[in-house]
């Protein structure tokens, strides 16, 4: 095989392809110019600029709150849900349970968007609440498409899991409510925290859904940049999209170096019980010699 | 699984039951609100709709008001916007299809350390708005914008050309946007295959592209479905990327079903355009979904 052949080259052509926009997005917004398109030299300005603009700071705050609650219920709700998949035999509608976690993964969000807004709507009039559309309901409509995500995230953790541990557990007499709590959680710890993540970066992003189900005085930070966005391209914007993508892809960085380093002790852990099991399954050969 | 069996029947209806029910209450019973919507008049009230259901006099009244359906089937522009939308959608699946697997493929024959890092590469876009990526492409798209000024300086182009607002940019935002989806189910499946098998088709005399396209090709069949299912469906109802990268005659579905819900306010309309595009594309989330249970349980 040759050391560099089409697939190698395809590969780092569409990396550069993934991240020279975004590159070029975060240099842009040092651009002391007011014309976004020249190039005027380095200037912070419109980050100091940002801090002054309250409308955008206030939806920065309200984007963060949702992301908090959304990502918290998620991963219960999506936990719940990838151990049905995973652990329970099969029940009478279970191809139904699986849809309904798998489809809003691709679900075009307009219409999930649409649907929610009626229900609110229909469930105001007929219960009375919600009366007013607002945070809360961004956070349901929030928590409904990114427990998918985690369902998938940690049902691909559990499926590698070996069952023996939670059996052992049981048949030393644990309830299956403390076997999960005690057993298996910690053991799923790591992709909870990635779903975690995934939820809470999902739900900062979002901007259909939250369109479609927000109410007045619960404009998200992406409906704020949407807005502006929409007449064009702006030097603020600019510095808010960088802020977003470096936050994001450090939140990333150490999501991904504390799984991995834990991965790594768990695989030590085991090399290590193996290797004592081995010594001493030589060292009783050797007495019975 | 025996002794998990025997323990579980008292507290398993509650373990299926809590997300079950979430998942009915706003997943699934929202669209039958959007189906019995798509039946009722605009009107100009609060809610601006008419009612479908009425109970007057002891008897229930049903008015199905087929208007909304009619008057979409009527009009040249539904059609072209459905049509639009379907269009765009499976050239951006296929251009990812096509980017994306030499892409997978290299990654799943790199070794283990560099495929944990080139997958962290390919996954962390995923995970940044979709919203500021497109966002990024207008800058270097716009007529003054740093690909124009670049093209005219090295004297390629003498004047700049109109890139954004173009059909063109909505397929590049699309491919650019959707790519990592495809990616990643497709080497999920690559780094699964057997490299003996083309070991052994290369030393039987296959040349390297007859046993790519009889053993890697169809081996990877799984991965190819969930990457393609996991662009088309959701490219098909995309607003986002036609609204600031297309111009007005971009004509996609997702658009459409916004500017008559946000700028016509027209609910029961905009109820029957989702109900035409829910049904364009069940099949298709139907496929989507089996595949996915499978993957799941841990059945592929």
């Amino acid at each position: 095989m040759k050391r560099w052949d089409l697939p190698k080259v395809m590969l780092i052509a569409g990396l550069l392809f993934i991240y020279l926009p975004m590159v070029v997005l975060v240099i842009y917004s040092f651009n002391a110019s007011k014309l976004v398109t020249v190039w005027g030299g380095w200037s912070i300005h419109w980050y100091v600029g940002l801090l002054d603009n309250t409308q955008l700071m206030n939806s920065v705050w309200r984007s963060l709150q949702v992301a908090f609650f959304t990502s918290c219920s998620a991963v219960i709700i999506g936990t719940l849900a990838a151990f049905v998949m995973t652990r329970m035999p099969r029940f009478r509608g279970k191809t139904v349970f699986s849809g309904m976690i798998t489809a809003p993964l691709v679900m075009p969000e307009v219409i999930t968007g649409l649907s929610l807004l009626l229900l609110f709507v229909a469930m105001g009039q007929l219960i009375g609440w919600p009366g007013e559309r607002g945070l809360t309901t961004i956070w349901i409509a929030h928590t409904s498409f990114t427990a998918s995500y985690v369902a998938v995230v940690v049902s691909s953790r559990l499926k590698e899991l070996d069952l023996s541990i939670e059996e052992a557990a049981m048949d030393l007499g644990a309830k299956p409510w403390k076997t999960f709590l005690l057993i298996t959680v910690p053991m799923i710890a790591p992709s909870l925290a990635a779903g975690w993540m995934m939820a809470f970066t999902l739900s900062l992003d979002d901007l259909v859904l939250a369109s479609f189900v927000s109410g007045p005085g619960s404009t998200t930070l992406p409906m704020e940049i949407f807005s502006s966005v929409r007449l064009g391209v702006k030097p603020e914007i600019n510095a808010v999209a960088s802020l977003i993508l470096l936050s994001v892809s450090m939140a990333t960085l150490i999501a991904w170096f504390l799984i991995r380093r834990s991965e790594k002790r768990r695989l030590k852990a085991m090399q290590l019980a193996y290797a004592s099991e081995a010594e001493e399954a030589a060292g009783s050969r050797q007495r019975t010699a | 699984m025996n002794i998990l069996t025997r323990y579980l029947p008292k507290g398993r209806h509650y373990v299926i039951g809590a997300p079950f029910l979430w998942l009915f209450l706003f997943f699934v019973l929202p669209f039958v609100i959007v189906l019995k919507i798509s039946f009722a008049e605009a009107e100009v009230a609060i809610p601006p709709y008419s009612e479908v259901f009425s109970y007057v006099d002891q008897v229930i009244q049903v008015t199905l008001n087929l208007g909304n359906y009619i008057f979409l089937s009527e009009d040249e522009l539904y059609w072209a916007a459905y049509l639009g939308s379907i269009k765009i959608a499976t050239v951006s699946t296929l251009l990812c299809l096509f980017i994306g697997f030499p892409m997978a493929y290299a990654i799943a024959r790199a070794n283990k350390e560099m495929q944990t890092v080139l997958l962290l590469l390919i996954m962390m876009p995923t995970w940044t708005a979709i919203l500021i990526r497109v966002y990024a492409w207008m800058g270097l798209l716009s007529k003054n914008g740093l690909i124009n000024s670049t093209l005219m300086s090295l004297g390629i182009i003498d004047s700049p050309i109109q890139m954004l607002n173009t059909d063109f940019a909505v397929y590049l935002g699309i491919v650019y946007s959707y790519l990592p989806f495809m990616i990643l189910p497709l080497y999920a499946n690559l780094v699964k295959h057997d490299m003996t098998l083309l070991e052994a088709a290369s030393d039987l005399g296959a040349s390297r592209f007859t046993s790519f396209w009889r053993i890697t090709v169809p081996l990877s069949k799984n991965g190819i479905y969930a990457g393609c299912m996991l662009v088309f469906i959701p490219a098909v109802g995309e607003f986002v990327i036609p609204e600031l990268l297309g111009g007005p005659e971009t004509l996609m579905i997702g658009k459409v079903l916004w500017q008559e819900f946000f700028n016509n306010r027209d609910w029961p309309v905009a109820s029957a355009l989702a109900v035409i595009m829910l049904a364009i594309l069940i099949i298709p989330i139907i496929l989507f979904n089996r595949n996915q249970q499978k993957e799941l349980e841990g059945r592929l």
